[in-house]
């Protein structure tokens, strides 16, 4: 068990560091998803003939197909940003908050 | 036109398919030894990588549905098939982000571990197990209904019989091999369907010279522009955005899909899975999207609807073309083991909700041996099949595309805000979390059933034919009133005749057209009586009384309000004391199982 308590680890400076950087990649890479996936849910709704351009001259595929592969796509990066990000950094934090609390 | 084996018994997917059953039989009898406690039968004994659970992950989520229902959809519409894909895939990087980490850290097996962490046990177990038993079952149906279907179409077996099968199957893994089993099946599945998927995909593209523009041409060439436009599929914006509420947050609200995070030892490996996951399911819609385009060009569509209409074999289809009778075979097989996989998966969700939730939790208040608690969980995984076999055959030749959208309805109203709630919100009280699951779980059922897609398709459905049958009926009939008159005018002598003739005849024809231009005043007026009447018969039609076909903007919003103001007039003292307690283990895992 720890050998400080659960109140004193809330208050460590290092802990207060490592959930305000966790709360803030979440909540960023959240609002990165949200904008995506609803901006291209508001193409649909508002505005169809935007997705229905052409992607090139005499062409057929239109500039709708890339964006829904593309909101696709970029959901998966995404979750790689916050992967590398988690490894990198979160871990590192983690494993120093633990030794300090002795956990 | 292409000639189909498809609807006769074919032995080569009969084929595939017994292998599959024996590997994955063997799988179970080899799993049964290893899963003795509660943490082997809901957890895998915790022994999955992250890897290995992402690709479960994907093998649970990627349902028949999914992969024979879109590639039909985007066959049949185009387009619009392609804005389902998506909906389906942004649900996880949320769950990345906002809850597995501290789904993992938090929980033990089922997700109410975490709502109920600082909150009391009973009512939150009660009714989490409620959210989570509709959902499993909603889901369960419209798989089981699904499977009969495709069974049928693929194999030639009967229907009551496909039911029985798969039932029988899907008890077997999770009865016997609990989760060591149901992760190998779905692990098994996913590559196969990945695997075939993908075969199918280069098979395709090598149709166009390896080119996406010479399909998309070919396909605008057969279908028109529209083909590759957005259409009529989404038509009112609060509608869309409804459905992509749904759609996002029901995925992380589903209870199957949660509980495998408790089957890999740590936060970093859950993490780790849903990124595999993302990775693995993403590749998939767009295999599948573009299995949908070939088979629209390859196939055609007057074949694939003449199958189903649907479009459910439009993947299969495309497979026979290309790789004739042993590829369709195996992609049959291949659908079979998908809707096998994700049956269990969900019978093991519901059981560990029966069990460790409802039997457990509330009923011996958290006091219980392991051995009985894995026998529960048995004995409601047998009661859950069963349940599931008989709506089964209950519900066939039903009209049940309505309950995934229910499903993932309740997931994102009843579950998801109740999860989140707890993890991120210091006030959150039990009142405020039991009557926000209550509140989503009802709201969604309720406006739901008032919706267009019940009401109108399915509880009014007669009434509906009947005036759609009254009014083309009154249109056939005005559409002959036309022909008449257009016969009438022609034997109408024209002005130029009439002065070339002589007084006489001048006369009778002058009396002539008059007799005919009364007649067709005549027709004119029954023709305004036929207007009146189609006016009156529309105006008949009935309405559904909550206008949207997706309830998840409201009943989210009124799951989110409802644990809020209840939360915040009956603050809970001990509740907000515990979580520093929830933020520390939350945050570095310390305490974690």
């Amino acid at each position: 068990m720890t050998k400080m308590k659960k109140e004193d680890i809330l208050n460590d400076a290092d802990f207060k560091d490592l959930s305000g950087q966790k709360n803030t990649i979440s909540i960023i890479l959240t609002i990165l998803e949200l904008v995506i996936y609803f901006g291209f849910v508001g193409l649909i709704a508002y505005n169809k003939p935007f997705l229905a351009q052409k992607l090139s001259e005499g062409g057929a595929a239109t500039i709708g197909i890339p964006i829904a592969v593309g909101t696709i796509v970029l959901s998966w990066v995404l979750t790689g940003i916050y992967i590398w990000w988690a490894n990198a950094k979160y871990d590192v934090l983690v494993k120093k908050v633990k030794e300090k609390i002795g956990g | 036109m292409h000639q189909t084996v498809i609807g006769q018994a074919n032995p080569v997917a009969i084929g595939f398919f017994v292998l599959f059953v024996i590997t994955t039989l063997v799988i179970t009898y080899w799993a049964a030894k290893r899963t003795r406690t509660t943490k082997d039968f809901y957890a895998a004994g915790r022994s999955i990588t992250g890897f290995q659970n992402g690709l479960a992950l994907a093998g649970d989520y990627m349902s028949a549905a999914s992969f024979l229902g879109i590639a039909g959809l985007v066959s049949t519409k185009g387009y619009d098939g392609l804005i389902y894909s998506v909906g389906w895939l942004v649900g996880w990087p949320i769950i990345m982000f906002l809850i597995s980490e501290p789904l993992r850290n938090l929980g033990k097996y089922t997700f109410a571990d975490v709502v109920a962490y600082r909150l009391q046990q009973r009512p939150i177990r009660a009714a989490a197990a409620a959210g989570s038993i509709v959902v499993v079952l909603t889901y369960l149906i419209a798989q089981m209904v699904g499977a009969g279907t495709l069974i049928k179409l693929m194999f030639g077996l009967p229907f009551e019989l496909a039911i029985v099968i798969t039932g029988g199957l899907m008890i077997s893994y999770v009865l016997f091999g609990g989760m060591i089993a149901t992760t190998w099946v779905q692990i098994i599945k996913a590559v196969l369907l990945l695997g075939g998927a993908t075969l199918l995909v280069i098979l395709t593209l090598g149709q166009f010279g390896f080119s996406y523009g010479a399909l998309f041409s070919q396909a605008e060439k057969l279908y028109t522009n529209k083909f590759l436009e957005p259409g009529g599929l989404v038509t009112s914006p609060v509608d869309a955005f409804s459905l992509g509420l749904a759609l996002m947050f029901g995925t992380a609200g589903l209870p199957h899909i949660l509980m495998r995070f408790y089957t890999v030892p740590d936060a970093k490996e859950a993490r780790k899975s849903v990124f595999y996951a993302t990775g693995f399911i993403g590749y998939f819609y767009i295999l599948t999207v573009t299995i949908g385009f070939g088979a629209a060009v390859l196939v055609g569509q007057k074949v694939i609807m003449g199958i189903d209409k649907g479009g459910n074999m439009a993947g299969p289809l495309l497979a026979e073309v290309l790789g004739g009778n042993v590829f369709l075979g195996f992609l049959s097989a291949v659908a079979f083991a998908t809707i096998l996989a994700v049956v269990s998966g969900l019978t093991l969700a519901g059981a560990s909700a029966l069990s460790h939730d409802l039997y457990v939790g509330v009923i011996r208040r958290g006091v219980a041996a392991e051995k009985e608690e894995v026998k529960v969980a048995k004995i409601a995984t047998v009661g859950l099949g069963i349940t599931a076999i008989l709506l089964g055959i209950l519900f066939k030749g039903q009209n049940v595309a309505f309950l995934v959208g229910l499903t993932f309805a309740i997931a994102a109203s009843a579950n998801f805000p109740a999860l989140l709630m707890s993890i991120v919100w210091k006030k959150f009280t039990t009142a405020g979390a039991v009557m926000s699951i209550y509140t989503g779980l009802i709201v969604a059922v309720v406006l739901l059933i008032l919706s267009p897609t019940v009401w109108i398709d399915i509880v009014k459905k007669d009434e509906k034919a009947a005036i759609e049958k009254s009014v083309a009926d009154l249109k056939a009939a005005s559409a002959a009133i036309d022909t008449q008159v257009a016969d009438m005018q022609k034997q109408m002598v024209s002005a130029d005749a009439i002065a070339a003739m002589k007084k006489k005849q001048k006369a009778a024809a002058e009396t002539k057209n008059a007799e005919i231009q009364a007649a067709v005043a005549g027709k004119a007026k029954e023709k305004e009586v036929l207007t009146t009447k189609m006016k009156e018969a529309s105006a008949k039609m009935p309405q559904a009384i909550f206008p949207l076909k997706n309830p998840g903007i409201y009943s989210m919003a009124a799951a989110f309000l409802v644990g809020i103001l209840i939360s915040l007039l009956a603050p809970n003292k001990e509740a907000q004391e515990k979580f520093a307690d929830e933020k520390v283990r939350e945050y570095i895992g310390i305490g974690a199982e």
